[in-house]
């Protein structure tokens, strides 16, 4: 050691580092006690730590993280905290399944339940399409008011849950199809446009007349099928009623030229495959109270 | 200065040279050792300990029949079912306010006493000072009182300071371990949490929170003592605006004490004052300052100076009192030979006080008397705000909550108005209409109902009211919400 003489600084009568910049130098100041006291703690921390919890990704080599000797994972921690839940809840989620679905929403403790479990299932769930509280959106049928395209009853929820419309890979999915008139050239697209008139008209809004009247044949030949001769629908094929001021897709003429030339034909998933038993019928009480349930 | 301005604060206000700053940035707490005083405020310290701590830790014993089904405990905080039991009151979540008024009150009380009597909390009841006195009195059962206890610590370790050191902190542990345990008994019911507690049943909470309440009490009373009231507490700071000149603090009286000092048997007591300076005052502080400084913040004015004193003052033949309760004003107003003012209880700041405590006092008890045992919250849904029926007509939702605060289940007769042509229903009951519907709720609890209220789109009214009335004694809230259209 060559060189082992401090330099102190005169004013403060603290040590330097020895560091000079334009003659200022800066003072090597004694950390607190108490800082290091605490900065040696976290270290000790820090190695107990480690052997005990998962402290080291796991590196190009490794495979996994170390698991440290308490063996801890989070994951495994949520799994147990789910089988928890789901425990927890076997009893009344039993009584669902042994109760009809009448029996549920006019028995004040399974409602009470199943709505609190419906309301969270149907925002995991079904909110992202449906909305909150069911409002709906342009394409996805609002849930709340009492119009329904295929089925309003508590059993008619629970079916369209469990099979979903147009849901591939269940035969038992509510199934219907409306032929792209324009797209598919079924029809020209003079006749496409007074058939736009003539739906305006069934539903009360302002047309043109003597189109409207030249539509009629064609709408009895290609639409009464389904949306019937009057224009009401039919449930049994999900085919909206044209009379009301419910549109699914839009309700002006744009839209409903749209409608006609491209057809509208949206999926719902089976959910039954998703979901377990006590689940739907919860969800299908908590669709059934929204607002419109039949 | 002048001649009556004592110099009792000898560095305040001298011209000398500004002294070094302190090397250090902390001072070292000086250990205190506060000897047994003997007297009237010692014992009145003795039997204000006695009531607090009896207080404390009986309370939730205490027993208060409420009827079936409802905890019988006279003083209870129940989280789990979300009231508090007050002997006879019943505080539910909605009534949240009553809590806030009784804290009102206590800060309103406190204010007022500290205006008449200075810091009497402090010295006498708070928690702080309490358990420290206990833990003192444990201090002073195992290794003495003040000489022979700085005797202990100076002296090298031994098989008497081993003992003696380890059965002091053993039993106040054991005080920290049953003032913990006292704590979890206002949050549970007492018996069974107590039981639960050694058998292993009690909910995690309880043991968590009685660790903690130990640890702090053996901390805090143990070795924090006065360093709380000093450094912690706010309580010191806030004081300065709470008391004034003419509300009765423990006093060194200069006017008759000065000029201080040790006296021989052959001097005479004229031409100089009462103090002789014996220090007793300031051994006995269990803060450890000197009185004769004049009022300060570390003081907690706990008045066991005065029975220090008025001790040594009866021992060497002079009257008592040369410590004392007394106001600023009299002191100065003697200091200057002039007749000191009588104390006066009633001021301007005192009658305040009053004022609002009895204001806010008379609410809380007419709040109490007229509570309600029905009450109906209604909350309109927010998505979708509306919807339109296909019959045109326009549908709300809504959630009705139903309390009854009684301990039988009843039934409440709801009826809805105020948009011409509106009908409702409530899922779950056959109902259509406009007529009144009954809902039974069920005992001492909250029932939900959905509503779906409707109405014919033109109406112009935009607020319904929603009334729900006791079947049996008419009891009746009434709820207005808002009704959403497409024109709004």
């Amino acid at each position: 050691m060559a060189n082992d003489v401090k330099d102190v600084d005169s004013h403060s009568g603290t040590e330097t580092t020895g560091h000079s910049w334009d003659g200022i130098k800066e003072l090597n100041t004694p950390l607190p006690r108490w800082w290091l006291i605490i900065w040696y703690i976290t270290i000790v921390w820090a190695v107990i730590y480690m052997i005990f919890m998962p402290a080291i990704p796991a590196l190009p080599g490794m495979g996994t993280n170390t698991p440290g000797i308490r063996g801890h994972s989070d994951r495994a921690l949520v799994a147990e905290a789910v089988a928890d839940l789901k425990a927890a809840r076997t009893e009344q989620s039993a009584s669902l399944l042994d109760a009809s679905l009448e029996e549920i929403e006019t028995n004040r403790e399974l409602q009470q339940f199943a709505l609190a479990m419906g309301e969270s299932l149907f925002g995991d769930n079904c909110a992202t399409c449906h909305g909150a509280g069911g409002r709906g959106a342009i394409g996805y049928p609002i849930l709340a008011d009492d119009v329904w395209l295929w089925d309003g009853t508590l059993d008619g929820i629970e079916y369209t849950l469990r099979h979903g419309i147009r849901h591939e890979g269940d035969p038992d999915t509510r199934f219907s199809l409306m032929p792209r008139f324009g797209r598919d050239g079924l029809l020209p697209s003079e006749e496409i446009d007074n058939l736009t008139q003539y739906v305006l008209r069934v539903s009360g809004q302002p047309h043109d007349a003597e189109a409207a009247d030249a539509a009629a044949l064609t709408y009895e030949q290609q639409c009464s099928t389904c949306h019937g001769a009057d224009g009401r629908g039919d449930r049994l094929q999900g085919a909206p009623n044209l009379t009301d001021q419910e549109w699914l897709y839009g309700g002006t003429e744009d839209a409903i030229h749209a409608t006609i030339y491209n057809a509208r034909n949206s999926h719902m998933p089976a959910w039954q495959d998703r979901l377990d038993d006590a689940s739907i019928k919860a969800l299908a009480v908590y669709v059934h109270t929204l607002g419109g349930g039949e | 200065m002048g001649q009556t301005t004592l110099n009792i604060h000898p560095s305040a206000g001298s011209g000398g040279p500004t002294p070094p700053p302190p090397k250090d940035l902390y001072a070292k707490r000086q250990q205190i050792y506060p000897k047994l005083a003997h007297g009237k405020f010692r014992s009145v310290k003795w039997v204000v300990m006695a009531i607090t701590l009896g207080v404390y830790y009986l309370l939730p014993w205490l027993r208060w029949d409420r009827g079936e089904g409802i905890p019988n405990q006279a003083v209870l905080a129940d989280f789990e079912s979300e009231k508090f039991y007050f002997f006879f009151i019943e505080i539910w979540p909605q009534d949240i306010h009553f809590l806030a008024g009784l804290l009102i009150l206590a800060a309103l009380v406190l204010f007022l006493i500290t205006s008449l009597l200075g810091r009497v909390w402090c010295g006498y009841t708070c928690p702080q000072t309490v358990w420290t006195d206990l833990y003192i009195w444990v201090e002073r059962a195992f290794e003495g009182d003040r000489a022979a206890r700085m005797r202990l610590d100076h002296a090298p370790w031994s098989f008497n300071k081993a003992w003696r050191k380890l059965g002091k902190h053993t039993i106040w542990l054991v005080i920290a371990f049953w003032t913990g345990g006292a704590f979890i008994l206002y949050w549970h019911d007492a018996p069974t949490v107590a039981q639960g507690w050694f058998t292993g049943d009690a909910p995690l909470s309880a043991y968590w929170f009685a660790g903690i309440l130990t640890l702090t009490t053996y901390f805090l009373a143990g070795w924090m003592r006065e360093q709380v009231c000093t450094y912690m507490c706010p309580w010191p700071r806030i004081q300065g605006a709470l008391t004034d000149e003419h509300a009765l603090n423990v006093t060194y009286r200069y006017d008759r004490g000065e000029p201080r000092g040790p006296k021989r048997k052959s001097e005479s007591w004229d031409e100089r004052g009462d103090c002789i300076d014996c220090d007793q005052c300031v051994q006995v502080c269990p803060v450890g300052i000197d009185i004769r400084d004049g009022s300060q913040l570390e003081c907690i004015h706990c008045a066991l100076c005065i029975d220090a004193c008025d001790e040594m003052m009866t021992k060497i033949g002079r009257p008592t009192g040369l410590i004392a309760y007394d106001t600023d004003v009299a002191v100065t107003a003697r200091a200057n030979h002039q007749t000191p003012p009588k104390y006066r209880v009633l001021r301007t700041r005192t009658m305040l006080y009053v004022i609002l405590i009895s204001a806010i006092s008379a609410l809380m008890v007419w709040g109490l008397a007229t509570k309600a045992t029905i009450e109906a919250n209604v909350l309109k849904d927010r998505s979708p705000p509306f919807v339109q029926l296909s019959n045109g007509e326009i549908q709300n939702g809504y959630t009705l909550k139903l309390v009854n605060k009684q301990s039988d289940p009843r039934t409440m007769v709801i009826s809805i108005s105020g948009i011409e042509g509106l009908t409702y229903s409530v899922i779950g009951f056959e109902h259509e209409g406009a007529e009144p519907l009954e809902l039974p709720v069920e005992a001492f609890g909250v029932d939900r109902y959905r509503v779906l209220v409707s109405a014919p789109a033109g109406a112009p009214q935009r607020q319904i009211t929603i009334s729900v009335r006791d079947a049996e004694t008419g009891e009746t809230d009434i709820n207005r919400a808002s009704f959403r259209g497409p024109n709004q």
